[in-house]
């Protein structure tokens, strides 16, 4: 069942990331990549991580796809069409990806993964445990460095965005006449 | 694990997504576009961490962990990457790759 599962999950992904990429509607190519992150929140839950799961939906596909939207609904016109790139830059990405992807799956068949036999104990408490731990093999630090992360791309996306007196005046008098 | 499925399976189905994201990479010029085929080779690395830590080392949370950061990182990297569009956007009126030197004079 569960093997089922995960063909028709990888299925989904791999058919939506490739209309994703290839279709030339800008608003319906991020309605693809929605598809492709809730479906690979569906695989995290599969395999049993539900916490990530939970985030990747929260955050993936609640959030980030809410901006991408917001962004493409702000500079572009809701049915726009992107031109169709030219054969040559096609072609020349077209072969390095397939090169690319037929090495690393040839890597990949010729590798030897030993199963780890070891009982399972992936709940809550020891991601939040090592998540907060300062001690050895505690994520303290990286956590702490993440939130700083946090705050400055707040403010600078704040700085960014934010509407400039001087750039807002001329365009005002360019628009008066 | 997920019964019946082996480890090179999920790294063949993860491979093959973060190809695509790259050949997305390489043959879109609009920058939303580009944002999304980046979302789509970081997703692939997350499935790499999550599917290792499942099966060779069950026991600890470490490559869940790694994912975690993957995400929290990709939110950062899509709102700083939306005010650029947006500022970009109001001061050349487009938004893509070709048409933006604004850095360059």
């Amino acid at each position: 069942m569960e093997k089922i599962i995960f063909y028709i999950l990888s299925a989904v992904i791999l058919s939506l990331s490739l209309m994703s990429v290839l279709s030339r509607k800008l608003l319906r190519s991020a309605v693809y990549l929605f598809g492709v992150l809730t479906a690979i929140a569906g695989f995290y839950f599969l395999i049993g991580y539900h916490f990530l799961g939970a985030v990747q939906l929260t955050v993936y596909a609640g959030g980030i796809v809410v901006l991408i939207i917001f962004s493409i609904l702000l500079t572009h016109e809701i049915d726009h069409q992107m031109p169709t790139p030219e054969w040559s830059r096609v072609a020349v990405a077209g072969a390095l990806c397939v090169a690319g992807a037929v090495m690393f799956i040839q890597l990949l068949q010729g590798s030897l993964f030993s199963r780890v036999e070891v009982p399972e104990q992936s709940d809550l408490n020891t991601l939040g445990n090592t998540l907060l731990n300062p001690g050895g093999g505690g994520y303290l630090l990286p956590f702490e460095v993440v939130s700083i992360l946090l705050l400055a791309v707040m403010i600078g996306a704040i700085v960014i965005a934010k509407q400039r007196h001087s750039v807002d005046n001329s365009s005002q008098e360019k628009q008066a006449p | 694990m997920i019964p019946g499925v082996s480890l090179i399976e999920i790294l063949t189905v993860s491979t093959l997504m973060f190809f695509i994201g790259v050949y997305g990479f390489l043959t879109r010029k609009n920058l939303i576009t580009i944002l999304m085929s980046l979302e789509l080779m970081l997703n692939g690395a997350a499935i790499n961490f999550v599917a290792f830590n499942k099966y060779l080392y069950p026991g600890q949370p470490n490559g869940q962990l790694f994912a975690l950061f993957l995400i929290a990182v990709a939110a950062c990297e899509v709102a700083l990457a939306i005010a650029i569009v947006i500022n970009l956007y109001r001061k050349i009126k487009a938004v893509d790759v070709e048409q933006v030197n604004t850095l360059k004079h």
